[in-house]
């Protein structure tokens, strides 16, 4: 058999084969592309339409941004410029881009108050939001900063914001000497300390009105995209306690408590934010007597705020309701009271599942801003659609104003989501 | 929206009338500016300019009542409206005068309880279409698609045109001017409506202004003016007779420029020493200090100036002064005697 063999079989291979680079059709960019793009007829066609409908947008688009004109004086100008070749008139932005931030009565020597309070936002914020990273005792900066930024963009004596830290520093204080009896003699205990010290702080600053005052600037003042930051800042900061508060009331047993949070969230839920607005601005000023100036702004946070707080309470009654029953039972058989039980076990657990909805409602929140426009308060909107579109000199220019608009709110709202889905990943605690 | 708007506003005002009534004048001077309602950006009529300084047709009225009442045109603080919220405003007390290029009809001078104090511009319902429609004439619109602004008379203007004239359209119903410009060069509507004023203020924006054209037939009466709160009559009187001062102004040809001298020394026209305070005692007949017609016409510039400055042939908007000429001229401004 052995030599038939070596008949039958002229050649074996004793070496492996040296490895040779994958056919050009199978590898790189050129594989990836008939997998991903060009998969089959169907998957071919889709590709072809949807490259050509980027080539449509785009060959609109680029020339657009690339022969954009930035200095010019009024659209006619601009027109002149550009002889029909597509671009943008961005000049618009150039000439009025301090009056879409900072709204067109900000006395411009001031600028800086606004941005500085802009930018210690951030430091403000960052203790609360990446609290694994920042030490705790940074927190005082988050409780200070409501009262900086107050004096910083309002302006003033530094007396008001001062004594307004003391009230809370001293209700606090009272507060938290009472609430290891209970926390009904804490809390008005601390209501009780904080009026008080308001009371006598009122005396000082009226004594001294010019204390260390910046320029005061009026409500009426404010504008452009630092009005938006500011209720959106202010209303959803205000609307998440708020928003606690009537989640817990709404789960309450108590009917009078239950009964008032459950026709409070219904009713504002049923309601339009603009009619809101309209009250605020319109019917409010009804109700007052005449020569009394009740803050628009402090109108309009008021009423954002409750709009926000019943959305946040839904949200978070969605949280609460998905924990476990076990939960409440497991934190009633430690001996923990309500409120304890509430703090230490089912808040945190609730509010982390809760996260994706507060975002939510929070980002469309601050879209929501924009509605103040219509009750003639010019937030950036407000400022497109009145003063600049009625200009002779930019009246015609649309697509650049509104899309600047939109470029402001698209970081800010994109930042807060990714913020979220980051805040997720670091508490993800689930089984997987 | 309009009709629960107008509900509300009546009730409320019919019961404030009482209390609101008291005297703006005293208000005004104690609070030492004048809060003057305007729009919030109307080309020509009233805006912001790139310094923050309001400018505009209505605010140069703000300005010159400012400037008769408390001698300094600047004291004046413009608290922009809406259409929604201006007669609210006004009625609530917010403002003292409404300076908003709002129509005088008679529902809204007695049912909403406000004096309309004269009309600072004659305005029309026109009809703006692209030349390539190859329409002539408002009649010829049967069936187009209009684009109209909600919540104003034009509206009900519009419907009572096409009514009478027996022909159909299909309104397309807008918020804002500049809505109306995209929906209207996107072809959205065959034709937009609004005030003649507001149509050639828009057609200047265009980029080929000449393929558009503004049909003849103004299908309406826009008598614009201020107005005030019903009631407090010598306020009424105040801010009636600084306009009608302006009017008469440039008839006298005492403008911002010659003021000053024709108001140092009587001159031989008693009309005009009368008026600027050099003989007689005008002003004390309506509480204000003699040279206050000097002040407001100081401020910005009689009538004539004022017109020619913000929305003269001059300026991009280019309205020609057609029926706001004066009557002398063939228009329909007639003040009433200084006397």
């Amino acid at each position: 058999m052995s030599d038939m063999h070596s008949h039958s079989v002229g050649f074996v291979r004793d070496s492996v084969i040296p490895p040779a680079p994958p056919p050009a059709l199978e590898s790189g960019i050129v594989k990836w592309m008939r997998t991903n793009l060009f998969a089959g007829w169907s998957n071919t066609l889709l590709t072809l339409v949807a490259l050509y409908a980027l080539y449509l947008v785009l060959s609109v688009l680029v020339p657009w941004i690339t022969n954009g004109v930035w200095n010019a004086s009024n659209i006619r100008e601009c027109r002149e410029i550009m002889q029909g070749s597509g671009g943008g008139c961005f000049a618009v932005i150039a000439d009025r881009w301090q009056q879409l931030i900072f709204g067109f009565q900000y006395p411009e020597e001031s600028y800086w108050r606004p941005s500085l309070a802009f930018i210690l936002l951030f430091i403000a914020v960052a203790p609360l939001l990446f609290s694994k990273i920042f030490p705790r005792n940074l927190l005082i900066l988050t409780a200070v900063y409501p009262f900086l930024a107050f004096y910083l963009i309002w302006g003033g004596s530094i007396l008001i914001p001062i004594m307004a830290m003391v009230g809370f520093g001293a209700g606090y204080l009272v507060y938290s000497k009472l609430v290891t009896n209970s926390f009904a003699a804490g809390f008005f205990g601390g209501v009780a300390a904080a009026v008080v010290v308001w009371y006598l702080g009122g005396f000082i600053t009226g004594a001294m009105p010019g204390f260390l005052a910046l320029e005061p600037v009026a409500s009426r003042d404010m504008g452009g995209f630092m009005l938006n930051m500011i209720l959106g800042v202010i209303c959803v900061s205000l609307s998440l306690p708020f928003g606690i508060l009537l989640a817990l009331g709404r789960q309450s047993d108590l009917p009078v408590v239950k009964g008032i949070c459950v026709v409070f969230i219904e009713f504002v839920r049923g309601v339009p934010l603009i009619t809101l607005l309209f009250v605020a601005n319109v019917v409010l000023a009804y109700f007052l007597p005449p020569g009394t100036s009740f803050d628009l702004i402090l109108r309009v946070i008021i009423m954002i705020t409750l709009f926000a707080s019943a959305y946040i309470a839904e949200v978070i009654r969605g949280g609460l309701a998905a924990l476990p029953k076990g939960q409440y039972e497991a934190a009633n058989s430690l001996g923990l009271d309500y409120t304890q039980s509430m703090r230490l076990i089912i808040l945190p657990q609730a509010l982390k599942i809760s996260i994706p909805g507060i975002v939510n409602v929070a980002v469309g929140l601050f879209k929501d801003t924009t509605l103040v426009s219509v009750i003639s308060m010019f937030d950036i909107v407000g400022l497109i659609r009145g003063p600049i579109l009625a200009s002779t000199d930019w009246n015609g220019v649309y697509w650049e104003l509104f899309g600047f608009a939109a470029l402001l709110f698209f970081i800010v709202c994109y930042g807060i989501s990714q913020y979220s889905q980051w805040l997720e990943r670091q508490l993800a605690t689930d089984h997987r | 929206m309009k009709k629960s708007v107008f509900l509300g506003a009546l009730t409320v005002s019919s019961l404030l009338a009482g209390a609101a009534a008291a005297a703006t004048l005293d208000d005004v001077k104690a609070r030492g500016t004048l809060n003057c309602g305007v729009v919030t950006g109307l080309a020509g009529f009233g805006a912001p300019d790139a310094n923050g300084r309001w400018e505009g047709f209505d605010v140069s009225y703000c300005r010159a009542v400012a400037a008769a009442v408390l001698g300094d045109p600047e004291a004046v603080e413009f608290i922009p409206t809406t259409g929604k919220t201006r007669f609210t405003a006004l009625a609530s007390g917010e403002i003292d005068v409404l300076a908003r290029n709002t129509t005088w009809t008679f529902s809204r001078d007695t049912d909403l309880k406000f004096d309309f104090i004269g009309v600072n511009y004659y305005d029309g319902q026109g009809f703006l279409v692209p030349k390539g429609l190859g329409v002539t004439s408002a009649k010829d619109l049967d069936g187009a698609t209009v684009c109209i602004q909600t919540g104003t008379t034009t509206e009900l203007n519009l419907a009572d045109f096409f009514r009478a004239n027996n022909i159909s359209y299909e309104p397309v119903p807008i918020e804002t001017n500049a809505e109306a410009i995209q929906q209207y060069l996107a072809g959205a509507c065959d034709t937009y409506t609004t005030d003649a004023s507001g149509l050639a203020a828009t057609r200047a924006t265009f980029e080929a202004p000449g393929d558009h054209v503004v049909l003849p037939e103004i299908i309406s009466k826009e008598p614009l003016g201020p107005l005030v709160r019903h009631g407090d009559n010598e306020w009424g009187d105040i801010a009636r007779w600084t306009l009608n001062a302006l009017i008469t102004a440039e008839e006298l040809g005492i403008t911002s420029a010659n003021v000053a001298d024709m108001a140092g020394t009587p001159g031989t026209n008693p009309e005009i020493n009368r008026l600027l305070g050099t003989e007689g005692e005008l002003g004390a007949m309506i509480g204000l200090e003699s040279d206050w017609a000097k002040n407001a016409i100081a401020a910005s510039g009689n009538y004539g100036e004022i017109f020619e400055k913000n929305i003269g042939e001059n300026t991009p908007i280019g309205i020609a002064r057609g029926l706001n000429a004066q009557w002398t001229n063939g228009g329909l401004l007639y003040a009433p005697p200084f006397r």
